[in-house]
């Protein structure tokens, strides 16, 4: 019925007629406005602060400070909301204006006079780690942090995760060859291209309201509660449609600042909206990355023994990239099969913008590494990169780097997924061929998995209503930022209920204190999730609908079946009652009545996962592995370096595909993603860590017309717990493609590329055999 | 967003754009010429440009002058890069006004703009620079043309209250044998890495370039490098480019010896597609 | 604030005069958007970089960050709130040429004066035109399909002169 079509998403109307709205689309009269104050300085104490002509400027109600604000951090607590004696790094919020319109605040934040001592900036985790570098936080001991959290004092490390399987110099000792392979690539940024945006307001009830462009408003009302004590039952956070998000608006940042601005004016409405080079480089990034892969081969290919080094480029304060640093360590080897693992993935501290889950948790990164260094090892033994990858590839019955069992429903098919990329990209036919004396063409490939390393207590829920007519209304925590899941999640209680899915309506936005939660709208888990929350609310609303009729058909509920607008008999459908007519409860025709509005509810919450072993890693860190393999074909000229990206490929297994158009646009879209990131994305710095493309202007995503022919195919292995089998499928599309690129680029150039981005001027300089250093 | 205030003038015609340019500087007003704005106001909203008032060009007729004459092209110089593109009166200009920011920013940017803004690459001004145009200013004296190359020292030479009114080519000129590459660092939507424009002449190659130094240039140095016939290529080509002034820029958009190597590669493509690759 | 820059600006929008008082420096995409509640148009950056603030003035594409409200006094302003069954909004939602949509408004505007202006474009054209708006959703292909779409069903059946 509804599952497996290609429905259109429930708000494809209002957003090709400009009535879709976003946070800053909400305006009120009345409503204040916040400049952000930023540091001009990566490391520097700061000496004064002096705001006394910003508070005289027209206009102006308050101006926000740091001092005496707990410090925050969903891991450990190590930043404080606004600096206070300290910056870590450029565009850290030193003050808060506010106006009454945005261009008074925005003329009144030049104002605030601060004074910096400058200090030496850290630029690198390598560099973090020296002897005697700098240390961004002095007291990493007295931080508060939870338990699964590792920082160690004295040094800029924020976290540590150790993965130790089987015995790595068994390994090594078994293996014919050991190739070594360094990759390294800087912090960049998701761009959404909707700019974070936060209001807050108190009420004179005390109840503080939220409206947030925000993955995880949940979490908006806990930590509210964490760091000051708010009661969470007076938060109410309301978050809108979401203007792309991609891991870059689960962290909570500004929500904060709104909520101290609202503080600082007695409870009036404040929204701080980021500029875009605010939202670039003060809001958190994507990681960075400096990795060392070691791999022990056999003769013939086989992997012996992986000993993997990952140092996260973590920035200046911890928050989500200790989990992303940790999410990287639980599926270090890629899909493939190792006995002996021996990995250390490090959070380290740097001062560069503070870093956050980017699409793909981890991922993109960590293949970027083992999938270079699987081609390096490759061309090393003079094997077919495909067949290294198809002979090592996981399936039921491995283990994973922290020792989960695997089975046919948790791990999807990776050799199906490599066979097919195999065929669609006619692999065997060429993989570099030399069109003209300067022309290149070369193919490259690579392999990703994933499981999403989510809180193990993380629940969601999903409320359904009726209306009058029949029709039914989803009620669900998942934010939608451009997934689409809401829509998926209409088609599978449309399936459920066995009704046209234009019968069933969605509740887009989000209200903490009428819609049920759902954790977190990240980690691909919205349709698994709230679609077994779904499940089990359509399930609890046809029980409730069977009561009802049981009463008025006479029969066992048991003998009922809904669906297509009815409850029935099921030996005999005609007889049957209009679900509209028992809705709301059941009206005899001598005007008794029984039942009520029929609402169902259902939740869900992950089973039997369980934290890492600080020792070994060994735990349960999700509930399933989905993989994908792809490729890219690209136009290489040897004279002057340019390159054009021809074709990408991508197969993935999404064990069932709900709404193919939807899994189509989603797996092209990460695609696309990973495309840009690998080749054209990533913050400059100058030699004092400065940001210097914070802008579109000089930060450029692909554009149209850049972009390659897109091949995608899903493969289904069902997963047994889903919904209808379904896997996550947001982000597969982008893991293996920084790594492919790189791949195919580095057989075209003839040289290793292990850089990103891989910009020209990168290759140029590699086969020059200079450094490529930042300018 | 202009987080500040400023007050908008729109003359119809020349003298009173002149004398509204004094009567505001008389009153502190630090006024601007405004052609398109794009970059007064983004400008604007990063604190690189402050004005309590702006007069626009874009009413003065001669200022959106594009005439096609018997000897010579007019072109206001408050048109827009997608005008000059869409008329095509003079082909390089297109060639490198179509490179220029994306097309629906051209619909906004104009010429005048192009090269009289800060944003330092101003490639519009180099098909100007090979084709020898002149310049028609106007200011609180009056009017005057002058060679634009002769005013222009790493930026146009204007004087307090003058403002570009239009430009004037050579008919013959605009219709030589040219050619036109810009590579950016990556992709086909930036800022220059390297520009370059040339046109020949009577067998003379004429050459500019942008995205080497900080401003766009036309060096008689370079050219009488690119022209020696008397050697090689190669040795022309590293002459030329050895030639180039200083500093060559060094940013986020490349090295300055990556940006050497791209320009030494584009001259040899320039050399060869004009047919002067030759040794004599 | 010196209220003496304000000023009463009447715009013609979606073929209806509204009057609004505004700085004379504020932007055409701050009026439509806080002054007159038109919020299709949405800022990305402020910088004419991204062209999700595209309107039409006088039929062509603009990036509404870089103009002043000022400026377009007399002419005629175009938003998406304007757009009224467009081919191209149909082609979007067929195509699923959208998943956030916060790109889409400028994206559309665009287009749509794209097929306008250009019916016969070519591959050149299009790019031309469309690379003035950055989508970080999609893959593009997705939005190239909806527009050729367009074009050729319009090409197929050319209007009467
Ligand atoms: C998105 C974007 C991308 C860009 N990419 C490029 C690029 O790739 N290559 C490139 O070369 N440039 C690029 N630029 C720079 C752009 O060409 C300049 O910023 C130019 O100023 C914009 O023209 P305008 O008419 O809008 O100028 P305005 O904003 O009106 O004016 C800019 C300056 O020039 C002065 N001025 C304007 N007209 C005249 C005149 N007729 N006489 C005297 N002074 C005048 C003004 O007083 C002001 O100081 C880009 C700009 C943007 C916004
Ligand atoms: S907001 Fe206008 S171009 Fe980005
Ligand atoms: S649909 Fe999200 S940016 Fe285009």
């Amino acid at each position: 019925m509804a599952v497996g079509k290609s429905i259109i998403r429930k708000e494809a109307w209002d957003k090709v007629t400009g009535r879709a709205k976003y946070t800053n689309d909400f305006k009120e009269p009345g409503m204040l406005h916040a400049s952000l104050v930023t540091s001009p300085y990566a490391h520097a104490r700061i000496l004064s602060l002096e705001a006394r002509r910003a508070l005289a400027a027209p206009g102006v109600h308050a101006v926000v400070v740091g001092e005496g604000l707990p410090l925050t951090g969903e891991d450990m607590r190590d930043r404080p909301p606004i600096a206070v004696d300290k910056v870590r790094y450029y565009g850290e919020v030193v003050a808060v204006v506010v106006a009454d319109t945005l261009a008074q605040a925005e003329q009144a934040a030049r104002l605030v006079r601060v004074v910096y001592e400058p200090l030496p900036a850290v630029g690198s985790p390598r560099e973090a780690l020296k002897k005697g570098a700098p240390l961004l936080h002095e007291h990493l001991d007295r931080y508060e942090k939870n338990k699964t959290t590792h920082p160690e004092p004295g040094t800029n490390v924020a976290h540590r995760t150790k993965i130790r399987k089987g015995n790595i110099e068994q390994g090594f000792a078994e293996s014919d060859v050991i190739v070594e392979t360094s990759v390294s690539f800087a912090p960049s940024d998701h761009i959404a291209m909707e700019t974070r945006c936060a209001t807050a307001e108190i009420w004179p009830d005390g109840t503080i309201h939220i409206s947030a462009s925000s993955q995880s408003p949940f979490m908006i009302k806990k930590l509210l509660h964490a760091y000051f004590g708010e009661e969470t039952g007076k938060v109410i956070v309301h978050t809108p449609l979401v203007g792309g998000a991609y891991g870059g608006k689960a962290p909570v940042q500004l929500e904060l600042l709104a909520y101290l601005a609202s503080k600082a004016v007695g409870g009036r409405k404040v929204s701080v909206w980021n500029s875009r080079e605010h939202d670039m480089v003060t809001s958190p990034v994507h990681i960075g990355l400096e990795a060392t892969v070691k791999i022990g081969a056999t003769k013939d290919g086989l992997f012996k023994a992986m000993e993997i080094l990952f140092l996260f480029d973590g920035g200046a304060y911890s928050d989500k990239a200790i989990d992303v640093s940790r999410a990287a360590a639980v599926d270090c080897t890629g899909p493939y099969h190792v006995e002996n693992v021996f990995c250390d993935s490090l959070c380290v501290y740097t001062n560069r913008p503070y870093a956050t889950p980017f699409r793909s948790f981890g991922h993109c990164e960590q293949a970027f590494a083992i999938e270079r260094a699987i081609d390096e090892l490759a061309q090393e033994l003079q094997l077919d990169p495909w067949e290294v990858r198809r002979k090592n590839a996981i399936h039921p019955g491995h283990t994973t780097p922290t020792q989960v069992r695997l089975t046919k429903s948790n791990v999807g098919n990776m050799p199906a997924c490599l066979d097919r990329l195999r065929e669609l990209m006619h692999w065997d036919e060429w993989q570099r061929v030399e069109v003209d004396a300067y022309t290149v063409r070369a193919k490259g490939i690579g392999a990703g998995w994933k499981t999403s390393t989510i809180d193990t207590d993380a629940s969601s829920g999903v409320i359904l209503t009726f209306n009058s007519d029949g029709s039914v209304n989803v009620i669900s925590g998942v934010v939608e930022i451009g997934t689409g899941t809401k829509t998926v999640l209409a088609q599978i209680v449309a399936e459920r209920l066995k009704m046209d899915v234009d019968q069933v309506h969605v509740k887009m936005d989000i209200d903490t204190q009428t819609t049920p939660e759902h954790w977190k709208t990240v980690a691909s888990r919205g349709t698994f999730m709230a679609g077994r929350a779904a499940l089990a609310a359509a399930d609890d609303a046809i029980r409730q609908l069977k009561d009802i009729a049981a009463c008025v058909l006479r029969a066992s509920p048991d003998d009922l079946e809904v669906g297509f607008g009815r409850v029935f008999l099921r030996d005999d459908p005609a007889i049957f009652l209009p679900i509209k007519d028992i809705a709301y409860g059941y009206k005899f025709p001598n005007g008794n009545a029984i039942g009520g509005q029929v609402i169902g509810h259902g939740h869900y919450i992950l089973r039997r996962l369980t934290p890492l072993d600080p020792k070994t890693g060994a735990g349960k860190p999700g509930p399933e592995w989905g993989v994908c393999a792809e490729g890219v074909e690209i136009e290489f000229n040897r004279r002057d370096y340019t390159y054009r990206i021809v074709k990408a490929y991508a197969v993935i297994d999404a064990g069932k595909v709900l709404n193919p158009k939807a899994a189509l646009g989603q797996a092209m879209g990460a695609m696309s993603m990973g495309l840009s990131f690998a080749s054209r994305e990533g913050f400059l710095f100058d030699k004092e860590q400065r940001v210097l493309n914070p802008q579109l202007r000089t930060y450029r995503p692909i554009r149209f017309g850049e972009h390659p022919e897109y091949i995608v195919e899903f493969v289904e292995t069902p997963q047994i717990d889903a919904p209808y089998g379904a896997r996550g499928i947001g982000e597969h599309g982008l893991i293996a493609m920084p790594a492919a690129l790189a791949n195919a680029l580095s057989l075209a150039a003839g040289v290793p590329l292990n850089k990103l981005p891989l910009v020209p001027e990168l290759i140029w300089r590699t086969q020059k055999g200079d450094s490529y250093g930042s300018v | 967003m202009v987080p500040f205030d400023f007050a908008y003038y729109r003359p119809q015609s020349i003298t009173e754009a002149t004398a509204l340019f004094a009567a505001l500087e008389r009153d502190g007003k630090r006024p601007l010429y405004y052609g398109g704005g794009t970059e007064i106001i983004t400008l604007s909203r990063l604190n690189l440009v402050r004005t309590a008032a702006v007069i626009d060009i874009k009413a003065i007729p001669e200022c959106r002058a594009l005439d096609v004459g018997h000897d010579s092209l007019v072109l206001g110089a408050a048109l827009s890069l997608a005008e000059l593109e869409e008329a095509n009166p003079f082909p390089l200009l297109t060639k490198a006004a179509r490179e220029v920011a994306d097309r629906t920013a051209r619909n906004q940017i104009t010429l005048g703009g192009n090269i009289c803004g800060q944003i330092f690459y101003r490639e519009t001004a180099l098909p100007l620079f090979v084709a020898e145009a002149d310049a028609i200013i106007a200011g609180p004296y009056g009017i005057r043309q002058c060679r634009f190359l002769d005013l222009f020292h790493q930026q146009l030479q204007l004087g307090r209250g003058e403002f570009v009114v239009q430009f004037k080519v050579d008919r013959a000129a605009a219709t030589l044998p040219h050619f036109h590459r810009k590579r950016r660092k990556q992709g086909e939507v930036g800022y220059p890495l390297v520009t370059i424009v040339a046109l020949k002449k009577d067998g003379t190659v004429r050459v500019a370039l942008s995205g080497v130094c900080p401003f766009p240039f036309r060096s008689a140095e370079v050219e009488a490098h690119v022209n020696d016939r008397s050697r090689p290529v190669g040795e022309r080509i590293q002459a030329a480019v050895d030639a180039f002034p200083r500093p060559i820029l060094h940013d986020i958009e490349g090295s300055a010896d990556y940006r050497l190597f791209v320009a030494a590669q584009l001259l040899e493509d320039m050399l060869g597609e004009l047919g002067d690759r030759e040794t004599v | 604030m010196e209220e003496t820059t304000k000023r009463e600006l009447v715009l013609s929008i979606n073929g209806e005069r509204r009057s609004i008082v505004a700085r004379q420096s504020e932007t055409l995409l701050f009026v439509l958007r806080d002054g007159l509640g038109l919020t299709g148009a949405k800022p990305g950056c402020l910088n004419g970089d991204c062209g999700a603030c595209t309107v039409l003035v006088d039929g062509t594409p603009i990036k509404s960050c870089m103009m002043l409200a000022i400026e377009t006094v007399d002419k005629d302003i175009t938003t998406i709130e304007g757009l009224d069954d467009a081919p191209i909004q149909h082609a979007f939602v067929r195509h699923f040429a959208f998943q956030c949509g916060y790109c889409t408004p400028g994206f559309i505007m665009n287009a749509h004066a794209l097929i306008e202006r250009r019916p016969n474009a070519d591959e050149a054209t299009i790019q031309e035109w469309l690379e003035s708006n950055i989508c970080r959703c999609t893959s593009y292909q997705e939005i190239e399909a909806a527009v050729k779409e367009v074009l050729e069903a319009k090409k197929a059946k050319p209007t009467d002169p």
